[in-house]
């Protein structure tokens, strides 16, 4: 059988796989590490420019058969393909001076970036269970070698043996609830195995969801495979750190949506409970894990664990569900606009932790950042305002809203839930404000300047979170699964 | 005349963001106590060419429909005096600042016109998730004030302070969204008027219960107030102005403007409850104000038996009661501000806030001595001044219930009225006669009721004489909202 390929639905990824490609090329024509740098940044901002186009065309599809499609294009995966590339550009800007001073091979370093980055574009347009698990893999295998890139660091080699340990199981797992799926159903596209799902469910049903869903939690850092995720970020250099925090979890994300729109509404009254139960011990794991934190790096990672626990709140409210079909779409599009909240936030943070660090490749010990909001107040005022926003605090608009979006997901159908969140956000409080106070307590040592691309992703960041703390309803509009 | 309404907001805003950019320079400080004053002229003006509808001005914009967002601000007799209250305090703790020697003046002056921005907002907001944003502005800079211009025990303190309200605003979010979903509007004239937008008696009454709770935790109400005591011992000056004149009003005016507006068959199931808590507070805050041998946290624990008859007037659920506990929080504001300004003062002065260590006030500083007598007479209901009004008519509005659980209540919440003059009139003896004590006589010259002293106390000693002699003033502006007509029927 032959089909016709719609290579336009397909661009952003070919253009993400070929900013790879020429990264390899120009490896090899070129000595300097500034012309790697600028093709991968091109490549990734061309890929995100592609993203945006195709987000403004109806929706395509391709690679059809007659359960489904294994690639679809819509609003929601643009929003998705276009931040993660925006975040490859972002890393690699933050990444530019360590690898100007060659703390790491600049060529191979853009090159594993730009695959990882051509996953998660994947990620955002496939819909079938081959794809998506081709795409999960191509985004994390590259980083285990990222990972282990800090110069000189014996941390860095433990943080990635540990990286990829944990990912192997969970790609093993998630490769066992995949099997269980088509051994259910028949079949791998998602829209096939929602229709094959239909009517009486049999036990074996239960048991693939839960496990495809504990596997997949593994990129978001949800418990319980969390366990990787503080020592693997203090271990990585800190924009990878930043970038598993950010575009993987983003990855996982996509991946967890897709699977609960597309393949589950007819069984989400198992994925609930099962999100139900990985979202409350997700939070307040993370939360507690985050409280005894005494390095900068593992905080983040902790209270990233616990995001990620707000993160799946809505998707648990989907338990409750009481019939009205729409209500898997507002669900999928909550957890979207806080993933892309948060995505702002923490880009935000790790960028003011790398330029009030640098030149160091580390995140310290928190008391390395005291007294930081005199000795650099810029970084210092934008890593305050990314904690506030993780606390869900005004002047962090975003953060509120972020914060409100989970909360109103599910008030009404789950307030237990709510309350729930309501007390893990009440212990997120506390090591937020400390380590706010102690940025801002005493005078502490200048970092040396991190150099302008380090100052642009500041800015950037910044401006993206004052917009959309001002203009909320701009995510509301990208992350509509309507 | 929206424009005004836009002013009273947009003006402390901006006075803010002014010193927050020229937290170095004290030319800046003065800047923004400008801008201050001049919001304080556009609050006091908003009752000019005022509309016909139940809001005198209102400004609707959406701002996120997705989550039933939108910037809708408006005014009415209700919400009137608070926000004259609220520019006047902030003003008022301006001025303070920058006459008193304080550390980094700007950067206080600017926090606190972020923490009026959010009060104000609160009072404003006619859309309930918008009221809830205005709510949580004001947590960060009031931790700030606390934490970096606080006493010795101030980052404790600080954080207790987040952590209580933080929960409590994260509930008051649920029961928020518990309105908005069921009724799928955030419109709190239009919830208010329509008796809870058609939400069923459960629904309501689960909404109450968040939101009360929520609110409890920032009036505070006994017993969700332990948070309270600490904050203000610690807090500099103008950080106890704000927090006991106006920052606890929200919790007390958010009960009445969202909890009786948009749920009021809940808090009818709720009343009962209410009461009960109420008397508990003013006997509670009563007897530990006995006990209390520091200055400021005896001022701190009297707010609790005061919020105490706010809360019995609230649970009347009658007109007279709510006129009641409307008007208790207006005269708390003023009389606690002043009171915190005075023995923030002495304190200061003396270095010295223990009752042990304080005496004979009255022959070392007269004039200081005679306002704070003044004060605690008013603090105490007495009749002429504006404390009387407030917790008389709660009292006569329980008892006009009819029932004898309600009389019992009466009796209990009158017997805790007697309370309050005991160790109002045990803190004047102490303070304010005897002996000089040697803190008291060493701080002679730094006691003195200087001119910039009396321009600050001045007004609030001047309105607590007027709203004590003329109630009528405040009185007809609550009787003529129809807001207060919708939630007492």
């Amino acid at each position: 059988m032959s089909q016709t390929i719609d290579h336009v639905a397909l661009l952003p990824a070919y253009l993400a796989a070929a900013t790879a490609l020429a990264v390899l090329l120009t490896d090899l024509f070129s000595r300097h590490p500034v012309p790697r740098i600028a093709v991968a940044g091109i490549g990734f901002a061309a890929t995100a420019a592609a993203a945006v186009w195709l987000g403004t065309l109806p929706p395509r599809q391709t690679f059809c058969t007659d359960t489904g499609c294994s690639l679809v294009t819509g609003g929601p995966g643009a929003a998705i393909a276009a931040t993660t590339a925006l975040l490859g550009l972002a890393v690699l800007a933050l990444s530019a001076r360590p690898l100007l001073a060659g703390d790491a091979p600049p060529g191979e370093y853009a090159f594993l970036l730009a695959c990882s980055v051509t996953g998660g574009v994947m990620l955002a347009y496939g819909r079938d269970l081959i794809t998506l698990i081709v795409a999960l893999e191509t985004l994390t295998l590259p980083l285990y070698v990222l990972v282990a890139m800090r110069g000189g660091s014996r941390r860095g080699a433990v943080a990635a043996v540990n990286f990829l340990l944990v990912s192997v199981t969970a790609g093993a797992i998630t490769l066992l609830g995949a099997a269980l799926l088509y051994a259910v159903t028949g079949t791998l596209h998602l829209t096939g195995i929602a229709a094959a799902l239909r009517g009486d469910t049999i036990p074996l049903t239960a048991v693939a969801v839960a496990v495809i869903i504990t596997g997949v939690g593994f990129k978001l850092a949800a418990v319980p495979l969390h366990g990787w995720a503080p020592g693997s970020y203090d271990g990585a250099p800190l924009p990878i750190a930043a970038y598993l925090s950010t575009a993987s979890k983003l990855g996982g994300v996509a991946v967890l949506l897709w699977l609960v729109t597309e393949a589950f509404p007819p069984v989400l009254h198992i994925a609930g409970p099962v999100l139900t139960v990985l979202a409350v011990a997700t939070m307040s794991v993370g939360n507690l894990l985050a409280l005894r934190q005494r390095r900068t790096v593992r905080l983040l990672a902790a209270s990233s664990i616990a995001q990620a626990g707000y993160l799946l709140v809505p998707l648990a409210g989907l338990t409750a569900l009481a019939g009205p079909p729409g209500t898997a779409a507002t669900a999928a599009t909550a957890v979207l606009v806080f993933a892309l909240f948060y995505v702002m936030m923490e880009v935000a943070a790790f960028t003011g932790v790398i330029a009030l660090r640098w030149p160091r490749a580390d995140g310290g010990e928190l008391g390395d950042l005291a007294g930081s909001l005199r000795a650099a107040p810029g970084p210092a005022v934008v890593l305050l305002l990314a904690l506030a926003a993780l606390a869900g605090l005004p002047p962090a608009l975003a953060g509120l809203f972020a914060k409100i979006t989970v909360v109103s997901s599910v008030a009404m159908a789950m307030p237990w839930l709510a309350v729930v969140v309501a007390v893990n956000a009440v212990v997120g409080l506390a090591y937020y404000l400390r380590f706010g106070v102690l940025l801002v307590r005493g005078r502490g040592t200048e970092p040396a300047p991190a150099g302008w691309p380090v100052t642009a992703v500041l800015a950037l960041s910044v401006a993206a979170l004052v917009i959309v703390g001002f203009a909320p309803q701009l995510l509301w509009r990208l992350a509509s699964f309507g | 005349m929206t424009a005004v309404l836009i002013a009273v907001l947009a003006l402390p805003a901006a006075g803010g963001v002014l010193a927050a950019l020229g937290h170095r320079h004290r030319s800046a400080g003065w800047l923004a106590t400008g801008f201050a004053a001049a919001g304080l002229l556009a609050a006091v003006f908003l009752p000019a060419s005022r509309g016909d509808g139940p809001l005198w001005h209102r400004f609707d914009v959406a701002w996120a429909p997705a989550i039933g967002l939108r910037f809708d601000i408006g005014v009415d007799g209700i919400s009137y005096p608070l926000i004259v209250l609220t520019a006047l305090l902030t003003l008022l703790c301006c001025l303070h600042t920058m006459s008193e020697t304080t550390r980094r003046p700007t950067a206080l002056i600017g926090l606190l016109l972020a923490v009026e921005v959010g009060i104000l907002g609160v009072f404003l907001a006619a859309n309930i998730v918008a009221f809830f944003v205005f709510f949580e502005i004001v947590l960060l800079p009031m931790y700030a004030i606390i934490a970096f211009w606080g006493g010795p025990g101030r980052r404790a303190a600080a954080a207790k302070f987040a952590l209580y309200t933080v929960l409590g605003s994260l509930l008051l979010l649920v029961g928020v969204y518990v309105v908005v979903s069921s009724t799928g509007t955030g419109d709190l004239v239009a919830l208010a008027e329509s008796g809870g937008g058609g939400m069923s008696p459960a629904t309501q009454l689960v909404a109450f219960a968040l939101l009360g709770v929520g609110f409890a935790v920032k009036s505070p109400l006994w017993p969700l107030h332990s948070w309270l005591p600490a904050a203000h011992t610690e807090a500099p000056t103008v950080g106890s102005v704000i927090l006991a004149g106006v920052l606890l009003k929200m919790g007390t005016y958010g009960l009445i403007r969202v909890g009786l507006g948009v749920a009021p068959e809940g808090a009818h199931a709720a009343a009962p409850v209410l009461l009960v808590l109420a008397v508990a507070a003013i006997v509670v805050g009563g007897l530990i104000c006995l006990a209390q041998r520091e200055l400021k946290r005896l001022i701190a624990y009297s707010s609790v038996g005061h919020m105490g008859f706010v809360l019995l007037g609230i649970a009347t659920l009658s007109g007279t009661g709510i006129t009641a506990a409307l008007y208790g929080n207006i005269a708390h504001g003023l009389i606690t501000g002043l009171l915190f300004f005075l023995v923030g003062s002495i304190k200061q002065a003396t270095g010295h806030g223990m009752l042990t260590e304080l005496g004979g006030l009255r022959t070392t500083a007269p004039g200081l001595a005679g306002i704070l007598g003044f004060a605690a007479l008013a603090s105490l209901g007495l009749p002429g001044l504006a404390g009387f009004w407030g917790e008389a008519f709660a009292v006569y509005a329980t008892l006009a219930g009819d029932s004898t659980a309600r009389a019992v209540a009466a009796a209990v919440a009158a017997a805790g009225a007697a309370l309050a003059a005991a160790y109002l009139l045990r803190m004047i003896r102490r303070v304010n006669y005897g002996p000089p004590t040697a803190a008291v006589d060493g701080a002679a010259a730094a006691l003195r009721v200087t001119p910039i002293r009396l321009a600050l106390w001045g007004p609030l000693v001047a309105a607590t004489v007027l709203l004590g002699v003329v109630p009528g003033l405040l009185l007809d502006g609550f009787t003529a909202a129809p807001f207060l007509e919708w939630v007492s029927r």
